[in-house]
């Protein structure tokens, strides 16, 4: 009765700007040498769903062959007047701003079809944001794995105690996806994590 | 000292704070709950609304909330919070309130949910909450 779990879809879920694509881009680029998409330091640089297939990850002599699903970054208020400061006219600027609305619709809309997720925050920002609870409260719904990522654990400003008190019945897993630092760790955790398929 | 009081307030144009008990959503559905939600916030009100939503309404909340920018004038989202009278952190309430957090109700919580253009955003840790609003 082995059950092999083949192409298990890996949802990449958090608010904008935490590094949810920097860190789908190093497991890409890792084990399949292609990135997943393009990151900005502007929000809402992801505002399509995106897809990488077939990559296949290896942690100790175990396999594991995931669907990554990299989703814009969820928020409850989109204004085009944030991107003026970007160096955008108003016409980029309003585009981005549409673009990104229905760019949470659809991670929204995507949250039925994971097999497990990853919530990547911002090790340097207050994790009390309702967002953050209202994605884990909607995975915790559908019965989806959920493992927490810090990122950007480099900066100076980061608190991973902060997170990790923020979600105590969670494991928490500080990493840099720029400096792919912790994915030893990180690895580790999505097996275990798997383990609840 | 009215004019004192007026330059006080800046920009700031007329909004009310609403209080909403649970018993005014409890008998509707969820697609009639974000209606009424969205209607009060369009209204340019704060909302106090007595208890939580699931996060599922939650979710469709923001997801309609989405829909709403650049078609509503001036509509640029929401801020939301839920405050809730746990001695637990916030996110210990997801897992220690499970059927709470996600059927909604838990009358001992408070939900507050404010137009983007009034409310420019809630401060929170798990102490204290502030509303910080747009001049």
């Amino acid at each position: 009765m082995f059950k092999v779990k083949e192409d298990i879809k890996l949802g990449f879920y958090g608010p904008p700007n935490a590094g949810k694509t920097s860190l789908a881009n190093r497991i890409c680029k890792d084990w399949t040498g292609e990135e997943i998409g393009s990151v900005s330091k502007i929000p809402h640089e992801t505002r399509n769903v995106q897809f990488k297939e077939k990559v296949e990850i290896e942690y100790k002599g175990k396999k594991m062959t995931l669907k990554m699903i990299d989703t814009p970054g969820i928020s409850t208020r989109i204004d085009y007047e944030d991107f003026l400061k970007f160096n955008m006219d108003k016409k980029e600027a309003k585009k981005r701003a549409k673009e990104a609305t229905q760019g949470v619709i659809e991670s929204i809309k995507w949250l039925d079809d994971m097999d497990m997720v990853v919530v990547v925050l911002d090790s340097t920002e207050n994790p009390y944001n309702q967002v953050n609870i209202t994605i884990i409260g909607n995975l915790v719904a559908r019965k989806i794995p959920v493992l927490i990522v810090a990122n950007k654990i480099d900066m100076k400003k980061a608190d991973i105690k902060k997170i990790e008190s923020a979600f105590p019945e969670y494991e928490v897993v500080g990493i840099s996806a720029r400096y792919g630092k912790n994915l030893e760790e990180f690895y580790e955790s999505i097996f275990r994590l798997s383990k609840e398929l | 000292m009215v004019k004192e009081n007026k330059k006080t307030l800046g920009k700031i144009k007329g909004f009310t704070i609403q209080f909403l008990p649970y018993s005014e959503i409890r008998n509707l559905d969820s697609d009639e709950r974000i209606k009424k939600i969205l209607n009060i916030i369009l209204g340019n009100s704060i909302i106090l609304l007595q208890g939580k939503l699931s996060a599922e309404e939650e979710s469709r909340l923001i997801g309609d909330t989405m829909a709403m920018i650049g078609h509503v004038n001036n509509f640029k989202g929401i801020e939301l919070a839920v405050i809730s009278n746990s001695e637990e952190s916030f996110f210990g309430k997801v897992r220690f309130g499970l059927v709470k957090a996600l059927s909604g109700g838990d009358l001992g919580a408070i939900t507050i949910i404010g137009p983007a253009s009034i409310v420019k955003e809630i401060k929170r840790n798990p102490k204290k909450i502030e509303l910080m609003l747009n001049k």
